[in-house]
């Protein structure tokens, strides 16, 4: 056994009296040369916790020690040792690369000798030599977190501690920032890394899983997979259009406590001790291994069921063979810089359709584009056979939007906030007033009806957002990152609502970093330098990306590669 | 407390004042309108006031009165034949006042009967205009008079006579005192408005608690971010001082060092101020609010700057003397105008450095290293 | 039909945005009402309660006489006598007092004797407004005792000169100026920040995105963010007039269906500018700059602070485009002057142009969208 770099006993913190404990008696060691993932949802505590190893909050009751000192009593000397970066990075934004760092090691008391040495290697390290004379605030959301990494890195701390160093950053950036990190190890230093991303918790030497200021489990991520083995399984052989129904059935069965769609298969998982459930012959179960993300919905006791009480309220859209989404030369330029380049597409009724891109590639740009948010500077976008340009109110009156983040009316209550909406679709008093209370059942929202929407839980607002965006029955959803930092439970939920709402032919656009909600989506565009440079089902992608080295590719591998590829065809 | 960090720290500030539009904005453009505002726009020196003449009697006598009252170089005059015309006008607020000379008047105005001989009528809506209104028709109904008197070879001769003299300012201008006194509320809005938008942008990014998780004292933090904005309020002390000087031509009497020294303690003040608003309301709206409420009004209105605190109620008058603005208007005023004036000074800045020591005893307290 | 209903949900979501909070509450109501009466009482150009040096060598009947008058006036609280002119002359520089008299060693012997007494006045021109006013009260009162010597004499008196008459506010209360005065600036204050920060706070939660992707047109987003605050502005008004009325007991003699149409195109307006402000704004922090750079200015100019008139032509020309300006003359007029429905008229017409200006402004920067 590791000698800890940091111990935590029983700790309890509230942040008012009245208030759910923020921390509920959290006990856990921390060693050094490995990783430790904290790991769960938004809300169950992770920053809390880090920053009481920083000293940055006093516990309730409990005790923090960082290299065998108080952390209360010993604060400034527990500093020198533990590099810290918080959520956003901590960087300012107005300072170039290399004055952040000068401002970061003066304030390390790093000597000038020292400081040259600290500053070539970690330049080095996360690349970014070539950008020291860079305002922090031009940076792409990849660099920023290398430089918040650099910052924090100064001065040679024994105990690094990352806070969610992977939102909002692309899937090649994540790799490349765990990479930087799992080489820091091997010189003894002991990380923290929280995150809400589970995918990464299973690459963790050790994890502890939270969940509403509880521990849900400590100890490799191995084990908590031990418990899943031979529960796993992918099925194969559904039909394209019918996938979904399949699923709704699979998750009604007793035996089945989990299921996701993962391109053309379903992932599903069993009950402890539950055998295989009867279903149609055409399908064909394959076990796979299990990952963290089946260990953990199994902790809290499976997943949500496959009902949506949603189906029953929306009402079938037309049939049209045409495509509902359209999508003709879309460029759009700012100054000299085009953003987007000639990007065409169109989506058919029913059809889940997802953008993917690294930060800045263009497709929040085109995602905007399609809704109507902005102009295109050439070619048009088209919902439902209406151009947004000029039948624009008539053509947003079909959409049904739901923004990164979930913008609600943070001071408006839930019944507010959905009647609000209600009101800008033009619903009149009787059908807002049938419409809100349908919501309010379908996403469960009665015990919350009076509160702000600011107050709600994260998992409530989501599901807020997502009844205001569907109250008034649009043939087709914008989903802009719909599930980020929300815990694989809820994020089950939206998707069993969604699938619902595509069996009915509602048409839905989603752009996503999540791997897995990319997996959702019948069709992908992968959008990168302003252009569409691959399109097909997430399997087609994963096909396409076939190589020697890697025979089985997952959906973030093919989105490497063929982002790769696309940057070697441009420098060739 | 570590030199070397306090620089870094300082310097970073700086940096970030150079790059960010709005730290200019607050510290250089306002100022600068505001004195605009302040230099041309309040102007208590009633200049020309527009008032109507209603001659109902003609006569050589009314004739030489109205003469008088027209080339007064304070009024402005319009003449009509029945005051009943002018009276509309003052309805509608073209004119501040009727000076009626009424039928009977070359036979009033010759000592023969004790009852008004001209009326003057003001536009109470306006209580300082009117009262000024009143001053200047009395006085040029004076000189009218004593000349009158001479012609008629009566002897006036008032058993009193008063002799004014107005120190420090002599042709009473109003643009001597309310400049001085202007100067302080920028000074005051740009210390508050300075450190508490700045502070609370850093808890708003999050980079206040990077730093804080970094080996630096609470101290070494009030000092990075004081310095610099010492010295950004310095600065544009100076080029108001030097706009009051130079452009609007206010004397300054005084002696530049007790001045530096002066603004120094205040601006310490209305820095501290705007910490302690900082470290209360981490959110940039929030803070704007606060500094407006308790530093901006209140140095308008309550600090003696226009409005004459002796007038105000007790309660009031009590209140004015929690804000520092209070104490640095005298100071500037007399500084501008008087010159040194040792007591005042001392008396006024050891008010202001107690205030200042106030805040930052609370801002010690407040300011503890922990989110909690 | 359709847009009505649109527009409706938008405005009642803003009504319940602002009355929701019970600290958005108490920020719209309690520093108003604080405001009012702190600035009421304090906000006034008259001069009381100062203290007045007297340094006096005559020991005779008038020079007794004269300082016995000016003793116990509203205007001076407290006579401070003075030995020597250094120590008067010191107590002044430090604003202990506001004007010295200086007595004479013979004034006395010289009014008995049918010479002229000469007193000296010095004043403090450092309180320039102040001291003119203080040395027109003192002119007024040696001006009637020097009358009644002289007739007591037997002498000629210059007649009683001139009577004087204030129209509108007959006893010169500064508080009737005051308190219309307030009405405007005060709701032009609370308006302005609501109004201000409500597009631009929308930008920084990105809550405007889902109203633009919303069926509702550029136009019906603005009608629905100008009612709301325009309520607000109205309300507010409302208690000032409320108060004014009952609690300082100003006159209110003109006609209250004007006041309120006058009042509602100053609320539209203000709401115009506010929402051009916000619509311009990226961050709250420079739409709460912007709000604060316009108010300052039109708080400043519009003839509350120092007489409109006193400012230079070129300045007076160019605050025709302050609101407050306008409505003030028009509150004035309707509370003390009873003002006629063509006065009132001719200076709300500016009110409709600004707040037409501004409106058409803020909607086309709507319909910029987010580029």
């Amino acid at each position: 056994m590791l000698t800890p770099l940091a111990e935590v006993t029983n700790l309890t913190k509230r942040f008012s009296p009245d208030s759910p404990p923020a921390l509920d008696n959290i006990s856990l060691k921390i060693s050094s040369g490995q990783i430790t993932g904290l790991v769960g949802p938004d809300g169950a505590g992770k920053t809390t916790l880090m920053r009481h190893l920083v000293g940055l909050l006093h516990s309730d009751s409990g005790a923090v020690s960082v290299l065998g000192m108080d952390t209360v009593s010993s604060a400034p000397a527990i500093r020198e040792h533990v590099g810290y970066m918080p959520q956003k990075f901590g960087l300012y934004e107005d300072l170039t690369v290399q004055e952040n760092l000068n401002l970061y090691a003066d304030l390390c008391g790093l000597t000038k000798e020292k400081r040259i040495g600290s500053f070539r290697r970690l330049l080095e390290f996360t690349s970014l030599s070539e950008f020291t004379s860079r305002l922090a605030g031009r940076l792409s959301g990849g660099m920023k977190q290398k430089l918040g990494l650099a910052c924090a890195l100064l001065g040679e701390p024994r105990l690094l501690l990352l806070d969610e160093p992977s939102v909002g950053v692309d899937p090649i950036s994540r790799r490349e920032l765990w990479k930087m990190v799992q080489e820091l190890l091997d010189g003894g230093m002991g990380v923290v890394w929280s995150t809400s991303y589970l995918d990464e918790a299973e690459k963790c030497d050790r994890v502890i899983l939270l969940n509403e200021g509880k521990t849900l489990f400590e100890g490799k991520p191995a084990e908590l997979l031990t418990e899943m083995r031979n529960r796993v399984f992918v099925l194969y052989g559904a039909d394209a259009g019918d996938k979904r129904s399949v699923l709704t059935d699979l998750l009604n069965k007793d035996e089945v406590s989990d299921g996701i769609i993962q391109g053309s298969g379903i992932r599903i998982a069993l009950r402890k001790g539950a055998h295989m459930p009867d279903m149609a012959d055409c399908l064909r179960a394959e076990p796979v291994s299990p990952c963290f993300e089946d260990g953990f919905i199994d902790r809290l006791g499976g997943g949500p069921g496959g009902h949506s009480p949603l189906a029953d309220i929306i009402n079938e859209k037309p049939d049209s063979d045409g495509s509902v989404i359209e999508a003709k030369g879309l460029t759009k330029q700012f100054g000299d810089f085009t953003a987007v380049k000639d990007n065409s597409f169109s989506i058919k009724r029913g059809e889940i359709f997802g953008l993917l891109g690294p930060n800045g590639a263009g497709k929040s740009t085109t995602f905007k584009m399609m809704c109507g948010l902005l102009q295109p500077t050439s070619g048009s976008a088209e919902i439902m056979g209406l151009d947004l340009k000029t039948a624009g109110s008539e053509a947003r009156s079909k959409i049904g939007y739901m923004a990164q983040k979930f913008s609600l009316y943070g001071n408006l209550s839930v019944r507010q906030n959905l009647s609000f909406f209600a009101g800008v679709y033009c619903l009149n008093k009787a059908e807002a007033g049938r419409a809100a209370d349908e919501m309010t059942n379908v996403f469960d929202l009665g015990s919350y009806i009076d509160t702000n929407a600011d107050t709600l839980p994260l998992g409530f607002k989501q599901r807020l957002a997502l009844a205001c965006s569907v109250m008034h029955s649009p043939d087709v959803l914008f989903l802009d990152e719909p599930t980020s930092g929300v815990d694989p439970v809820t994020r089950r939920e939206f998707w069993n609502h969604i699938n619902s709402m595509v069996k009915k032919g509602v048409t839905v656009m989603v752009t996503t970093h999540f791997m897995d909600e990319a997996e959702y989506c019948d069709r992908i565009g992968l959008i990168y330098r302003g252009e569409n440079i691959a399109s097909g089902t997430p399997d087609q992608l994963k096909a396409s990306a076939v190589t020697e080295s890697l025979t089985s590719p997952s959906l973030e591998d093919a989105f490497i590669e063929l982002i790769n590829r696309s940057e070697a065809g441009r420098t060739q | 407390m570590n030199f070397r960090r306090i620089t870094a720290l300082v310097k970073k500030e700086s940096r970030q004042v150079v790059r960010d539009p709005s730290s200019i904005l607050i510290a250089f453009v306002l100022p600068v309108i505001l004195l605009f505002v302040f230099g041309y726009g309040i102007n208590l020196d009633a200049a020309k006031i527009n008032i109507g003449l209603a001659l109902e009697e003609r006569g050589a006598d009314g004739d030489r009165l109205a003469a008088a009252f027209i080339n007064s170089e304070f009024l402005n005059v319009r003449t009509a034949a029945d005051r009943r015309e002018l009276i509309p006008e003052m309805d509608a607020g073209h004119i501040r006042g009727i000076v009626v000379i009424p039928v009977g008047f070359s036979t009033r105005a010759a000592f023969e009967s004790d009852s008004a001989v001209i009326q003057v009528i003001t536009d109470g809506s306006e209580p300082n205009t009117a009262s000024f209104v009143y001053n200047y028709s009395m006085g040029i109904w004076r000189a009218w008079l004593s000349q009158y008197a001479v012609e008629k070879g009566i002897e006036i001769k008032m058993p009193i006579e008063t002799e004014p003299r107005f120190l420090f300012n002599p042709e009473l201008k109003s643009r001597y005192f309310l400049l001085p006194g202007s100067i302080a509320i920028i000074m005051t809005l740009i210390g508050t408005m300075l450190t508490s938008l700045v502070v609370a942008r850093e808890w708003e990014r999050g980079t206040m608690e990077a730093m804080m998780a970094k080996p630096v004292t609470v101290t070494e933090i009030i000092l990075g971010k004081l310095i610099p904005y010492f010295i950004l309020g310095m600065g544009s002390m100076a080029m108001c001082v030097a706009v009051s000087v130079y452009f609007y031509d206010v004397p300054f009497r005084g002696s530049f060092v007790v001045l530096a020294v002066v603004s120094a303690v205040f601006l310490i003040a209305s820095l501290g101020q705007g910490l302690l608003i900082s470290t209360l309301a981490r959110n940039q709206f929030v803070a704007a609010q606060i500094a407006l409420i308790t530093a901006f009004l209140p140095a308008f209105m309550l600090s003696g700057f226009i409005f004459e605190i002796s007038s105000m109620p007790p309660l009031i008058r009590g209140l004015t003397y929690v804000f520092a603005a209070r104490y640095f208007v005298a100071d500037l005023q007399t500084l501008f105008l008087a010159g040194n004036v040792w007591g005042l000074l001392i008396t006024n800045t050891a008010a202001i450095s107690l205030i200042a020591a106030v805040f930052f005893i609370i801002i010690r307290i407040k300011t503890k290293k922990t989110l909690d | 039909m359709k847009r009505l209903l649109r527009i409706k949900a938008l405005m009642i979501k803003e009504i319940h945005a602002i009355w929701r909070d019970p600290k958005s509450r108490i920020i719209l109501i309690a520093p108003l009402t604080v405001q009012l009466f702190l600035f009421s009482f304090a906000a006034t150009l008259e001069v009381k309660n100062v203290a007045l040096g007297v340094y006096s060598l005559d020991r005779g009947k008038q020079g007794y006489e004269l300082i016995q008058r000016f003793a116990g006036s509203e205007t001076f609280s407290r006579t401070i006598f003075f030995n020597n002119p250094a120590e008067a002359k010191k107590a002044l520089n430090e604003q202990k007092i506001i004007a010295v008299i200086s007595i004479p060693q013979d004034f006395s012997r010289d009014i008995e004797s049918g010479k002229q007494g000469k007193i000296q006045i010095l004043l403090d021109g450092r309180k320039s407004n102040a001291s003119q006013i203080v040395m027109g009260y003192i002119t007024t009162v040696v001006n009637t005792y020097s009358e009644e010597i002289t007739s007591k004499a037997g002498g000629t008196v210059l007649p009683a000169i001139v009577s004087g008459r204030n129209f509108y506010n007959e006893n010169l209360i500064y508080m009737w100026f005051n308190v219309p005065s307030l009405m405007g600036i005060l709701t032009m204050v609370g308006t302005l920040i609501l109004t201000s920060l409500s597009v631009a706070r929308e930008r920084e939660h990105g809550t405007f995105d889902q109203l633009l992707v919303s069926p509702l047109m550029p136009w019906e987003i603005l009608v629905g963010k100008t009612v709301p605050p325009m309520a607000v502005g109205m309300t507010q008004g409302s208690v000032i007039l409320f108060f004014s009325y009952f609690v300082f007991g100003i006159p209110f003699r003109g006609s209250l269906v004007m006041l309120y149409a006058a009042l509602f195109m100053f609320a539209l307006s203000v709401t115009g500018i506010g929402l051009f402000i916000s619509s311009l704004a990226k961050t709250q922090q420079q739409a709460i700059l912007g709000a604060f750079v316009f108010m300052v200015p039109a708080i400043a100019l519009s003839g509350f602070a120092a007489p409109f008139e006193n400012m230079p032509q070129w300045l007076q020309g160019c605050m025709q485009v302050n609101p407050v300006k306008h409505f003030m003359i028009i509150l004035k007029g309707i509370y003390l002057k009873d003002m006629s429905p063509a006065n009132i008229l001719s200076n709300t017409t500016p009110l409709v142009v600004i707040a037409a200006v501004n409106l058409i402004l803020a909607g086309a920067l709507f319909r910029r969208r987010l580029e």
